[in-house]
């Protein structure tokens, strides 16, 4: 392994583990505080990355980075007011299962309006380029926009909760939400912007997230799985731990994905020769790469194995 | 005391009546029901309803929200598969109609092995694991294609073997009776299972699991052995799957597969033993009649599921059962009328929605093939403003008038309930 192909990885799996942590964050903050899965969460980024489409061929990109979280949060918020409260009573379950027929719809509504192929929405020009060359290797302005928005949010994020008036309301209507009603806080509302915030975050990072991959309609369902993924390995409702699993899940597939080696390989180093007829051989030739996308599933059941809990997770149960 | 056990007596032979209706009805659907296609649809509907009773172990049963069911009756199915090619090969030897004990016991072990990581923890927890691991089988589903068949799939015969008394399992109708008998045997084996003592904790562990703690069970251990039971059902009906035809793809392993069987288990009604019963009824023609009828049929899905979870969390079986209670007490026929209203207001709503998004999607899919599309029989022009104002019409009229009448509806009901209870109390206290 030398050193360039370390540095570019290393970088380019940094950006794509705050990326997950964009979506994660706001899927770990509605848990957190409603004890919601939120399980259409994926689906608002789709939704963000198409709305930025839609709004930046009018007025540029710039406008819609602006504009989308804040018709996403509008989404979110209704959803919350019009469906989510109204199944509440009944318990966690059917509260999974609206946010479960929302991702459905969503993607059907967008599939509607938007096409089912993917859509051209590419970088804007001051996103275009290299950001800086490193061993002959470009690493791209967009990624490096989405590691600095990713951690401006963390840090808001942080700021928001610790250190505000409606931070400290939101973290006691967590815990004792008859108390901070009777105190004369408007607890639903306060679930209502909670809703909406996370699923900003969520259309934010489908801003930035959409043109940087690609736009289409399986974008939510690809990365739904590996959201929560990240959730569980970090440990439910942790914003630190989801920060340490994205990047951990990030850097992860992010190797993987450039390694060429396999059981084989290794063995043939050794001077082992395998062949067709070995036993188990459609096991040892699979390169780690081609293992890649499960990986981290693979570091889901190994967590619930050995530390259930997760890795910054505070209750087991 | 003697009321009590003339009223057991009386729910026994209500038992035994409705249990020779389920088998009479599983013997006489494909007379009654003798197109080919009819034929498939019961077929699958044979496999669907283990399927979704089994996924209603953990949903209804256990309170377990699984994403990831489609993994045990899916490797099952492909399970069930390689054994019927080895014998076919004859390097093994199984007659077909104990293959899908093959596809159950591939179950079993598959719940045993994953299940075992899985049922650690409950609630919300456990269904982003069940994704998880579905995930993780899928995705390996495309790392081996040496057991999976890539992407076209494995093939096979269901023909092998000698035929005794005659019955080859060629013709689909032999192959409907085999899986009408699995049917009949496993919904029997399953409601069973719901009167042992696992079953009855199981629900005390979906209940109030922290109780179940006190009194001494392990809520691990029960969630696990109950998804090994649900494992082994799914797993059955994953091999009656692969015989019914005959080939196995990736995607029954997929995280869709899992969806659908969660969302119709739940339409059908989680709530009631028969609830998934109706579900795989509701997802076979789903699947085959409402998807050749649109193209919006998934959106229709994701909408009706939705006012499912708000309105009516039981299900299907709880709005029937619900109205059973007022044929009952003989009050339905206060409510007959506004059940009318209801309908006549709803289906013009309906038919102006449903205009709405039909033009929508052709206009969106299909517009190459022209301005019209056929709508129920009508030619609706989706360049004319006119045809979108009629609907747009129609579906605020009829939504509109469909509230108001809601309105007393809900009054009126909420009534005769009132009514209800209190009858069920005098007669308590009496």
């Amino acid at each position: 392994m030398n050193m360039e192909f370390f540095t570019i990885s290393l970088l380019n799996g940094l950006s794509y583990g705050l990326l997950l942590f964009m979506l994660s964050a706001g899927l770990t903050l509605i848990f957190s505080m409603m004890g919601v899965l939120n399980f259409a969460h994926t689906s608002f980024y789709m939704v963000g990355a198409y709305f930025a489409y839609s709004i930046s061929q009018v007025v540029g990109f710039w406008w819609a980075l602006l504009i989308a979280p804040m018709l996403v949060f509008a989404m979110g918020a209704a959803f919350e007011r019009f469906c989510l409260r109204r199944v509440h009573k009944f318990g966690h379950v059917p509260e999974l299962l609206i946010t479960f027929g929302l991702s459905y719809l969503l993607l059907e509504l967008v599939q509607l309006v938007w096409g089912r192929s993917a859509v051209q929405y590419p970088l804007p020009s001051g996103l275009q380029g290299a950001f800086f060359t490193i061993y002959g290797t470009d690493f791209p302005k967009s990624r490096a926009f989405i590691m600095l928005l990713a951690m401006l949010m963390l840090l808001s994020i942080w700021l928001l909760i610790t250190r505000t008036r409606i931070g400290l309301v939101i973290q006691a209507a967590l815990t004792h939400p008859e108390t901070v009603q009777s105190l004369g806080h408007n607890v639903p509302r306060v679930f209502m912007l909670v809703f909406g915030g996370g699923a900003a975050l969520a259309g934010l990072a489908g801003v930035i997230g959409g043109n940087t991959f690609i736009t289409e309609p399986s974008m939510a369902g690809s990365i739904g799985a590996i959201i929560f993924v990240v959730v569980v390995v970090g440990g439910m409702g942790s914003l630190s731990g989801a920060f340490l699993a994205s990047l951990l899940i990030g850097l992860l597939q992010t190797f993987a994905i450039a390694l060429d080696h396999s059981a084989m390989s290794v063995l043939a180093q050794m001077g082992v020769a395998v062949g067709p007829a070995t036993f188990g051989y459609p096991l040892l030739k699979l390169t780690i790469a081609q293992v890649a996308p499960i990986l981290p599933y693979l570091l889901l059941v190994m967590m619930l194995i050995f530390r259930p809990k997760g890795l910054l997770g505070t209750r087991e149960g | 005391m003697n009321a009590l056990v003339i009223n057991l007596k009386k729910r026994n032979t209500g038992r035994w009546t409705l249990w020779g209706a389920y088998a009479l009805l599983l013997l006489a659907a494909p007379l009654l029901l003798s197109s080919s296609l009819s034929l498939t649809m019961l077929s699958q509907a044979g496999f669907l309803v283990i399927i979704c009773l089994s996924y209603n172990i953990l949903l209804g049963q256990g309170g377990m929200l699984s994403f990831g069911h489609a993994v045990y009756s899916g490797l099952g199915a492909f399970m069930s598969i390689h054994a019927m090619n080895l014998a076919s090969k004859g390097t093994l030897y199984i007659p077909l109609p104990l293959i899908p004990l093959v596809g159950g016991l591939a179950g079993l072990v598959f719940a045993i092995l994953f299940g075992y990581v899985t049922t650690k923890k409950a609630g919300t927890t456990f269904a982003m694991i069940t994704l998880g691991v579905g995930e993780l089988v899928f995705a390996m589903s495309l790392m081996f294609p040496e057991f999976f068949g890539g992407e076209g799939g494995i093939t096979t015969n269901r023909t092998y073997g000698t035929t005794f008394f005659g019955i080859s399992f060629g013709p689909q109708i032999q192959v409907y009776y085999l899986i009408a008998v699995y049917c009949f045997v496993c919904t029997a084996a399953m409601f069973a299972f719901t009167r042992t003592p696992l079953g009855r904790i199981l629900n005390a562990v979906r209940d109030n699991p922290e109780r179940v703690e006190f009194i001494g069970y392990d809520t691990q251990r029960v969630r696990y052995y109950a998804f090994i039971v649900a494992g082994f059902f799914a797993g059955i009906g994953g091999g009656l799957a692969a015989i019914n035809s005959e080939i196995v793809t990736a995607e029954v392993v997929s995280g869709l597969r899992s969806g659908s069987f969660l969302l119709f288990t739940f339409l059908g009604g989680a709530t009631f033993f028969f609830g998934p019963i109706i579900g795989a009824g509701l997802l076979v023609l789903a699947l085959v009649w409402l998807s050749e009828l649109t193209m919006a049929w998934l959106l229709y899905v994701g909408l009706i599921f939705m006012f499912m979870v708000m309105f009516a969390p039981g299900g299907v079986a709880s709005l029937i059962m619900m109205n059973l209670r007022l044929v009952q007490f003989g009050r339905l026929k206060e409510l007959a009328w506004l059940y009318l209203g209801l309908s006549v207001t709803a289906i013009i709503g309906l038919l102006g929605a449903f205009a709405a998004l039909e033009m929508l999607y052709h206009l969106q899919l299909k517009s190459a093939l022209g301005a019209e599309l056929e709508f129920l029989g009508m030619a609706l022009n989706t360049q004319s403003l006119m045809t979108w104002l009629y609907a747009g019409l129609l579906g605020i009229i009829g939504f509109s008038l469909f509230e108001l009448l809601r309105r007393r509806f809900a009054l009126q009901w909420g009534v005769i309930q009132n009514d209800i209870e209190n009858q069920i109390k005098q007669r308590e206290s009496s």
